[in-house]
């Protein structure tokens, strides 16, 4: 699924990151902890979350995922997008909740993949 | 003489924000060095991982990764707390962190065991009241 279009359906801001509108990523995971993301998340896939910090950030750094959405209004600071834009990830921000932003992109075809082990 | 790398970090404990500095530096290196994607990712996982666990559960402590021809070894070592019961530590979901640790992102309990499941070898040297050290590594 295309990042403009994800943009679209959940009505987000796009933060960071405008010459990726055109990446497609083929998966969708959402988590609060991080951990959780680096035990079961492939690099082509969309990061949704609600933690508000520079981990959520490095978490996608380290998985080679480019793109993060924050769902629920959370805003990241200009010292988590200057990290994004180091490490050349796209940042979204979208006012849906966790469970709506991902019930929008799964019902629009975006697949969860599998769970690792 | 051998033609290995070493890199070293001092991760400090009092500054959440800069925790996965390391781990983003060694990660830089190993693009450079030109190793495999797979790889990278491996390594860049297992650190970051041990890295957030020096900083939530120890305070800080040092991180040293030899890249050999052979191998990317990461040590990972703090004079924090220590872990009572290693194999409790390595179950999945078992977690210490506290509430403000999990607001931060981290408590999940799955750390150790992620470490374990993208390293090639890990073992965990630790001591109550002495401290920790990981050592994991990924094969070339
Ligand atoms: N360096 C360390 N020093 C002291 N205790 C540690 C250290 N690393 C891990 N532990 C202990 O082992 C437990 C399990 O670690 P693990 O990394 O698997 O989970 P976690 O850090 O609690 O949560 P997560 O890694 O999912 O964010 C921790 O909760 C803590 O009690
Ligand atoms: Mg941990």
């Amino acid at each position: 699924m295309q990042i403009r279009k994800i943009r679209e359906l959940l009505n987000a801001e796009l933060l960071c990151g405008e010459e990726m509108l055109d990446d497609e990523v083929s998966y969708g995971f959402g988590a609060d902890l991080m951990s959780d993301a680096l035990a079961h998340t492939d690099s082509d896939t969309l990061l949704l979350t609600g933690l508000c910090n520079p981990q959520a950030i490095r978490t996608a750094d380290m998985l080679d995922i480019a793109h993060v959405v924050f769902v629920r209004g959370k805003r990241p600071d200009e010292g988590m997008l200057r990290l994004a834009r180091e490490s050349g990830i796209c940042v979204l921000a979208t006012r849906c909740t966790m469970f709506k932003a991902c019930g929008l992109l799964y019902g629009a075809g975006l697949s969860g993949g599998e769970l690792h082990g | 003489m051998d033609d290995s790398l070493v890199l070293e970090y001092d991760v400090p404990g009092d500054d959440f924000t800069r925790a996965g500095e390391a781990s983003s530096a060694t990660k830089a290196t190993l693009k450079r060095l030109g190793l495999p994607a797979d790889i990278i990712r491996r390594v860049s996982i297992v650190m970051y991982e041990g890295e957030i666990n020096m900083v939530i559960h120890a305070d800080g402590g040092k991180a040293t990764v030899t890249v050999s021809p052979d191998a990317v070894t990461m040590v990972l070592k703090d004079t924090g707390p220590g872990i009572p019961d290693v194999d409790k530590a390595m179950q999945a979901g078992w977690s210490t962190a506290s509430g403000a640790a999990r607001d931060l992102g981290f408590g999940a309990g799955m750390g150790l065991p992620n470490m374990k499941k993208w390293s090639d070898r890990m073992t965990i040297d630790t001591a109550v009241g002495v401290g920790t050290t990981v050592t994991a590594v990924i094969d070339l």
